[in-house]
């Protein structure tokens, strides 16, 4: 089958769905590759590269959504694009569903099966395919880099010839993939980094990256995060007013703030509110993550750049991906490969498109005429995260409690053992003549030896300790040696037997011990 | 000619002696010391016996005892570290098998005895040799219990010597490795324990040595259905209580002769046993008797579905994170010594301890066949013995170590054990390999360990998988680590 990548029609849009490196792995799977001529060159990929990795390059957009199998592109498709989509064709890119039902209900008019690079549940198995993440994870990079373009001063602290430096303090609200990114970021640029997010279970990932985490004076049960797909989730009033209570403290003292914070299927929250920008010093930038969704400060305007009164910029672009359009068409094509390559478990160029996964379930939002989106919750709890118990530490006292119980438990069955081999031992006494006695106790005092002797053994020698006692198991000749003169041939030929089978039990039990121990060298 | 006197002095220096044999094992130096103890222990005791008083045919046992030792060198020479386990299942069954015919040779003396008596022919002229002395001296009582030990000896004997060749085969791979039962199960076990005591009974009530051969055909195949019975990776404490059912028939044949040096070593050596199989079965956490009666018990509820997927890793990879890596842990499995990959394990260590890297080992104690045995592949292979840990000392450190490498296990790193209560090896201790930042596992397929269950080790995040015979993918492996 063939698979086919356009030219990106968005304005603006510079990224694309296929490298020749994807492209290449994709023909491994089985597919016959084509592409749009010059749909790679604004990431920095020409036709000729892709010529190079065996692709197709196709003059016009019509051809290649005619010839095409299975279409994999970025943007959401426009209106021409649906119209030509047809019957039995596979159109993989963005979606958002939730938003375009449309758009949804026209693709799905034209039999065409859709995969929602954004429906991807949030599962371990599925992170090689999380396209949002490899987004996000460009964003928030790219968001520090444009926050230092546009604020004038270092990132890190200096002190040199010509007077002190300090540091500049940046604000990461939201620890989410772009917030976690930006956080390093921020911190390898040598800023110091706070950073918020409404899930404290986050706080060790974010400490983990060189970033406080601002704790609030909130006492509250939050909701785990893992309970919704590892996504923030709506806080109750008091927990927003507390939130902001603290963002209005710090305002002042912060240098940049980039703002991630959205809460799936709704408007971004306003966490930085207009007076908090007026608290900040002049030439702080603010860097709007979620200006796509209203952005989580008011003053943000979508896809532009503003300086407020008092000098703060507010950055509000919606592109940042596409601002690093060869990073982000590199994991976006691997992620669309990733697809490719579960929805082609044979190999064979064939998608499969197997509904019981829950993967390529939860992606496909329209499959041979029908909607299928919402999907069912996966099978699987996104991420495992049920807290145990903390172990509780236990207090000197208990400690002391315990011990002493142990030690009373330990004596009670030694006695106990002690109690009921002596009475069975009277018992043999009792009955048995003294000359078996004589016997009994060696026997007995024999076991006691070898118990306490043994138990000293080092654990690596239990080989060489089997191979030992198996040699000296060959003590047994004696009692064949004691027979041998019998006067019966049977027990003549039956001990001489034993003698030689002994003896083989001897040396080569202590051969086999010896060459064994000399083989274990200290380094 | 020895005095009794002497024998008696000799036989107190090799008790002395074994004990300090075995106690010097307590650590690698003193063993090889240690071993030298047993040997010397064990020639006071032969040459005291041998020219002591009431021993006969000195030509044969001297042909005897040159037979037997020529053939046991030229075995232990040529023996395999990694057919160890075979070897000592083997020597196991000629312990039983001796303790056998001494067994039925001591009743046809006590019969050949007291026809003598019955006949009136005098002590000093009837040439009885030391055993056929103490059976003159003996009264009613005294018969009785001799033959309670005759019986045991017997019946201990014969059970080690069918199940050692069970075992034997089994480890060489020469009978299928899976348990198997005939029909009617442990019932005709039972049965043929029961059959045993009702013959006991009538042997020490007079009946004759029919019953003896007898017993000791029942016992031949309560052994052999015994250990038929069980899967190849409990062989570990099959043979561990077979080593203790050798001292224990070895100790039974000593009361039978009233000899206290065969009494000792018999106890020392059942023992031994007896404890290396409750170290196995808690390493294990099953109870012994569960692990006797063969298989896993069934599981108690559903147990928790695997989720994820394994993914594969080239040697490339798995060089690359070596490379890196500062701190590997290396656990070995029975998958290792089929394999034969020790060697290729130790050039590896070799080359990362050359880079400065802390390697080491981490042993569960039932890795392998035989207690022990990775110890002693590693140490054939020339690996340091004080960089190999046992699970307890080095379990707390994985969260610490930047690769942990399983080449060949799967039961005793299945974290299955700590988080599922359902599963069938639910607790069991096992090496927490997956706190290590990555985890390497060299397996030849996708299959499951011996106990059959899934292993999530195989489908968690920081694990892959490096699929391929071990000392294969190892050898690939070698070159690319610089």
């Amino acid at each position: 089958m063939k698979i086919g990548t356009p030219k990106e029609t968005f304005e603006g849009e510079n990224r694309v769905a296929m490298t020749p490196a994807s492209a290449k792995d994709l023909q491994k799977l089985g597919y016959d590759c084509m592409i749009e001529t010059g749909a790679g060159q604004s990431a920095g990929f020409s036709d000729q590269t892709y010529i190079d990795a065996g692709v197709d390059v196709v003059k016009t957009a019509a051809a290649l959504w005619k010839a095409a199998d299975v279409v994999a592109k970025v943007r959401p498709p426009s209106d021409t694009e649906v119209k030509r989509l047809r019957e039995s064709q596979t159109l993989i890119s963005f979606f958002y569903p939730g938003q375009n039902k449309d758009l949804m209900e026209a693709a799905n008019k034209k039999g065409a099966t859709v995969i929602a690079m954004d429906m991807v549940p949030r599962i371990s198995r599925a992170q090689k395919m999380d396209a949002l993440s490899s987004m996000a994870n460009i964003a928030g990079y790219r968001a520090v880099i444009e926050a230092g373009s546009n604020f004038g001063r270092f990132f890190t602290g200096q002190i040199t010839a010509a007077g002190k430096v300090p540091p500049a303090k940046v604000l990461v609200v939201g620890a989410g993939v772009a917030g976690l990114a930006a956080i390093g970021t921020a911190t390898s640029l040598g800023a110091i980094t706070y950073a918020f997010d409404v899930r404290p279970e986050v706080a060790e990932q974010v400490e983990s990256m060189g970033a406080q985490f601002v704790f609030l004076d909130f006492e509250e049960e939050q909701q785990d995060g893992a309970a919704t797909g590892g996504y923030a989730s709506v806080s109750s009033p008091e927990f927003a007013a507390a939130q902001l209570a603290k963002f209005r403290e710090l305002a002042p003292d912060i240098d940049i703030v980039i703002t991630t914070a959205l809460i799936p299927g709704r408007d971004a929250p306003e966490l930085w509110t207009k007076d908090m920008v007026e608290a900040m010093k002049p030439g702080s930038v603010i860097v709007d993550l979620a200006a796509e969704r209203g952005g989580n400060c008011k003053l943000t305007v979508k896809d532009e750049k503003i300086v407020t009164d008092n000098g703060v910029t507010i950055i509000g672009y919606t592109d940042f991906p596409s601002r690093m359009a060869a990073q982000a068409s590199t994991l976006y094509a691997t992620n669309i490969r990733h697809m490719m390559s579960d929805l082609t478990p044979d190999k064979d160029g064939v998608p499969n498109q197997n509904m019981e996964d829950d993967v390529i379930r939860g992606a496909t939002i329209t499959d041979k005429g029908a909607i299928t989106f919402p999907p069912p919750p996966p099978k699987v709890a996104a991420i495992a995260a049920v807290k145990r118990e903390p172990i509780k530490e236990l207090t000197p006292q208990e400690k002391r409690a315990r011990e002493v119980a142990a030690f009373q438990a330990q004596t009670k069955s030694q006695v106990t053992l002690l109690a009921v081999g002596g009475a069975l031992m009277l018992l043999i006494g009792a009955f048995a003549p003294a000359s078996f006695m004589q016997h009994f106790i060696v026997f007995a005092l024999a076991c006691f030896v070898g118990f306490q002797v043994i138990w000293g053994v080092a654990h690596s020698l239990h080989t060489p300790l089997m191979a030992i006692t198996n040699a000296i198991s060959g003590i047994v000749i004696l009692g064949a040696l004691l027979q041998i003169g019998s006067g019966s041939w049977i027990v003549v030929i039956l001990s001489l037997i034993g003698v030689l089978i002994a003896s083989i039990n001897i040396v080569g039990g202590f051969l086999v011990t010896r060459r064994m121990l000399a083989m274990f060298q200290k380094s | 000619m020895f005095s009794i006197g002497i024998t008696s002095a000799a036989y107190i220096a090799s008790a002395i002696l074994f004990i300090l044999a075995l106690g010097g094992l307590s650590n690698q130096e003193s063993a090889k010391r240690a071993v030298w103890y047993g040997i010397v222990g064990m020639a006071v005791a032969v040459v005291a016996t041998v020219f002591g008083p009431g021993v006969f045919n000195i030509g044969l046992i001297i042909v005897s005892i040159a037979v037997g030792s020529f053939a046991g060198h030229y075995v232990a020479s040529k023996v395999q570290m990694t057919e160890m386990p075979q070897l000592v299942a083997a020597l196991h069954s000629f312990v039983g098998l001796a303790a056998v015919f001494i067994g039925l040779n001591a009743e046809i003396m006590l019969q050949a005895v007291q026809d003598m008596k019955a006949a009136g022919v005098d002590e000093t002229i009837a040439q009885l040799t030391g055993f056929g002395e103490k059976l003159w001296h003996k009264d009613a009582v005294e018969v009785a219990i001799l033959k309670v030990e005759v019986a045991l000896g017997i019946f201990i004997g014969a059970v080690t010597f069918t199940g050692s060749i069970v075992a034997f085969g089994k480890l060489a791979g020469k009978v299928d490795g899976k348990p198997s039962k005939l029909p009617g199960g442990h019932m005709l076990n039972l049965g043929a324990a029961i059959l045993s005591l009702v013959l006991l009974i009538a042997y020490a009530n007079g009946a004759g040595i029919w019953t003896m051969v007898l017993m000791t055909i029942v016992a031949g195949f309560i052994g052999y259905h015994l250990i038929m019975g069980i899967g190849g990776a409990d062989m570990p404490v099959v043979v561990s209580m077979l080593n203790s059912y050798s001292g224990w028939a070895a100790a039974a044949i000593g009361f039978t002769l009233g000899n206290d040096l065969l009494i000792v070593t018999g106890a020392l050596v059942g023992s031994s046993g007896a404890i290396l199989s409750y170290i196995m079965c808690k390493a294990m956490n099953r109870s012994f008797v569960s692990v006797i009666l063969g298989g896993f018990g069934g599981p108690q509820g559903e147990q928790m579905a695997v989720e994820g997927e394994q993914i594969a890793i080239d040697a490339d990879g798995v060089a690359a994170a070596l490379n890196e890596a500062d701190s590997v842990i290396i656990i070995p499995g029975y998958g290792m010594a089929v394999a034969q990959a020790q060697q290729s394990v130790s050039e590896l260590v070799r080359k990362l301890r050359a880079q400065g890297k802390t390697v080491r080992f981490a042993i569960h104690p039932v890795a392998g066949r035989l207690p022990g045995h990775m110890n002693v592949l590693l140490a054939e292979a020339k690996v340091p013995y004080d960089i190999v840990m046992e699970m307890d000392e080095i379990n707390d450190d994985f969260p610490n170590t930047d690769v942990a490498i399983v080449i060949g296990s799967n039961d005793i790193v299945n974290p299955a054990a700590q988080d599922d209560p359902n599963s069938p090896i639910a607790g069991m201790p096992v090496l927490e390999c997956w706190k290590a930042k990555q985890v390497f596992v060299s397996k030849r397929g996708q299959g499951t360990g011996y106990s059959g269950i899934e292993n999530p080790l195989f489908f968690k995040e920081n694990t892959r998988m490096f699929y391929g015979d071990a000392k294969k993918s190892l050898d690939e492996l070698l070159p690319k680590i610089d």
